[in-house]
C-alpha cells in the first residue's frame, strides 16, 4: 500500500530501549489532510510512535518517509534524506506536558521559532503569533509568563507555538491528559478548528469521543502493534476485536 | 586594663592597605575569569559523551575540591617548579592556583544549572527545529544561569575570600599588606579590624547585587 501522496509513510518502523520491544513492525501512510486518531491502553506504544514521526524518539527498525524522502535522526539531511532540522519546521509537535519556555512571555515562546529558525523579522513574527493567539483565544495574554497561566491556556500556547512554523503536520501527543477536566474542553475546541482548515494531523489521545469526533482514521495500537485500523465510526462504533471492544468499555463506563 | 584605640597610627599607612584592596580585586576578578572559562571547559567535559573526558575532567575537579586550597598554592609556588626545573612566579603560581580551584566548583555549578532545566525544555526546542546549538543559547542557558547564579556569586563571593591566602606566598592582597602595616605600626587589633570592614565593604555591595539579580530574573516565577 505504497503512497507516494503520503506526507508521512512508515515502513516496519520498529522501537526498543534496550531489550524491550516498544514497537514492532509498524506500517502506516498519513495522508494530507487527514487526521488519524491513535488509542490504544498505556505502554502500547502509541507516544513512542508519534515520537518516532518527527525523531524525537530514533527508531530501531525501519523507516520513516516524509513527503517521499527518507528521514535521518541526524539535524542535516544528505542525499536527499530529510535532516531532523527541516522535518521538525515542517512537523510541529505538542507536547502533555507543554514545555513552554519559562523564561519567556507568551508572545516569546511563540516568536523563538519563527525568528531564531526561520529567521523571520521580528515585527513579521509577532504580528503572526498574535493572530494566532487571537485563534486560540488568548490574545490578552501575549505578554505573560507561563507561569501565569492556567493548564489549558498553557496548552493553547504551546499549540500556537507549534502553528507558528506553519507545520505541514501538526503530531499532538496526549495534550490534555495533564489538564483538569474542566479545561480539556477549551483544548479540543482549538484542535477541532484545526481540523476544520484542514490541518493534517496525528493524534494520540485518550478522549474516545474526540477522536470519533474529529479523526477520519483510527488505530488501536497494542503491544506495540496496530491492532486495529479503520475510520473513527468502525473502530470506535463497530470494534470488531475483543480487545478492543473490552478496551473501549473502559471509557464507556 | 582598657585597650586604647588609636586608628590614627594606622591611618597613616592607608593607602597600603588600598594598595592590598586593589590587588586584592584583580586577582579575583583575573582567576573568576579564568575559572569561568576552566569550569565551561570542564563542565562540557563532564557532559561530554567520551568517557576519557569525563575521566579527565572529573579528576581535575576531585584534585582540586579535595585538597585544600592553601596546600594548593604552596605546592604550586614551591613544589611544581622543583617537579618541571622552571622557576614560577609567586604571581603565576598565585593566579593559577587561584583560577583552578574556583573553576573546579564552578564547573559543578554549571553543571547543576544545565542538569536542572527540564528535558522537556530541550525537547520542546528541538521541536520547534532549533539546532543544539540554538537550544542551548536560546532556551536552556537563560534557563540554566538562573539557576546558577545564586550558587556561582556565592562561590564568587568565598573566591575574594580566599585570595587572603596569597599572603603565604607574598602577594601582596590585603592580608598581605595588612601584616605590613601591622609590623610597621604594632598595632595589630586597628590594622586587622580595618582590614575587615574593607573586605566587608568589599563583599557587603557585591551580595547586594546579586540578591538584585535574583530577583530580577525571578521575575518569570
Amino acid at each position: 500500500m505504497t503512497t507516494t501522496s503520503a506526507v508521512i509513510s512508515v515502513r516496519g518502523l520498529g522501537k526498543s530501549f534496550g531489550k524491550l520491544e516498544v514497537l514492532k513492525g509498524i506500517d502506516l501512510d498519513l495522508m494530507p489532510g487527514e487526521v488519524m486518531g491513535v488509542i490504544g491502553p498505556s505502554g502500547s506504544g502509541k507516544s513512542t510512535l508519534i515520537r518516532c514521526l518527527n525523531m524525537m524518539e530514533v527508531p530501531t527498525a525501519g523507516e520513516v518517509r516524509f513527503q517521499g524522502r527518507p528521514v535521518t535522526h541526524k539535524f542535516r539531511g544528505r542525499g536527499g534524506a530529510i535532516g531532523t532540522g527541516e522535518l521538525r519546521r515542517k512537523v510541529g509537535m505538542v507536547f502533555q506536558h507543554f514545555n513552554l519556555f519559562p523564561h519567556l512571555t507568551v508572545l516569546g515562546n511563540i516568536t523563538a521559532g519563527p525568528t531564531k529558525v526561520l529567521a523571520e523579522p521580528r515585527a513579521e513574527a509577532e504580528a503572526h503569533a498574535m493572530d494566532l493567539l487571537g485563534q486560540v483565544g488568548l490574545a490578552d495574554k501575549a505578554k505573560a509568563y507561563p507561569a501565569h497561566l492556567s493548564g489549558g491556556q498553557k496548552q493553547r500556547v504551546a499549540i500556537a507555538r507549534s502553528l507558528a512554523m506553519r507545520p505541514e503536520v501538526l503530531l499532538l501527543d496526549e495534550v490534555t491528559s495533564a489538564l483538569d477536566p474542566e479545561l480539556v474542553g477549551e483544548v479540543l475546541a482549538v484542535i477541532r478548528r484545526l481540523a476544520d482548515t484542514g490541518m493534517t494531523m496525528v493524534l494520540v489521545t485518550h478522549e474516545m469521543g474526540f477522536a470519533a469526533d474529529v479523526a477520519s482514521r483510527v488505530l488501536f495500537m497494542e503491544g506495540g502493534r496496530i491492532a486495529e485500523e479503520g475510520s473513527a465510526e468502525q473502530i470506535l462504533r463497530n470494534p470488531t476485536s475483543e480487545r478492543l471492544r473490552s478496551f473501549l468499555s473502559r471509557f464507556h463506563s | 586594663m582598657t585597650y586604647h584605640w588609636d586608628f590614627y597610627t594606622v591611618m597613616q599607612s592607608f593607602d597600603l592597605l588600598l594598595w592590598g584592596v586593589w590587588i586584592t580585586f584583580l586577582y579575583t576578578v583575573g582567576s573568576i575569569l579564568i575559572g569561568v572559562v576552566v569550569g565551561a571547559l570542564s563542565c562540557w567535559a563532564r557532559l561530554s559523551r567520551f568517557w576519557w573526558l569525563r575521566l579527565i575532567s572529573r579528576t581535575y575537579q576531585e584534585l582540586f575540591r579535595c585538597t585544600p586550597l592553601l596546600v594548593q598554592i604552596l605546592w604550586a609556588y614551591y613544589a611544581l617548579p622543583m617537579l618541571l626545573g622552571i622557576s614560577i612566579s609567586n604571581t603565576t603560581a598565585g593566579l593559577l592556583t587561584l583560577s583552578l580551584y574556583v573553576g573546579s566548583f564552578y564547573a559543578e555549578i554549571f553543571r547543576g544549572g544545565i542538569l536542572a532545566v527540564d528535558k522537556g525544555q530541550r525537547e520542546a526546542s528541538a521541536a520547534i527545529g532549533m539546532s543544539g546549538v540554538q537550544s542551548m543559547r536560546y532556551i536552556i542557558m537563560p534557563q540554566a544561569i538562573k539557576n546558577m547564579l545564586p550558587a556561582f556569586i556565592n562561590q564568587s563571593v568565598i573566591q575574594l575570600k580566599n585570595t587572603s591566602l596569597l599572603y603565604a606566598i607574598s602577594i601582596a592582597e590585603l592580608t598581605y599588606m595588612t601584616s605590613v602595616v601591622t609590623s610597621e605600626t604594632y598595632r595589630p587589633l586597628e590594622a586587622y579590624s580595618l582590614a575587615a570592614v574593607l573586605y566587608f565593604a568589599m563583599l557587603f555591595p557585591l551580595t547586594q547585587v546579586a540578591d538584585h539579580f535574583e530577583r530580577r530574573m525571578r521575575r518569570s516565577d
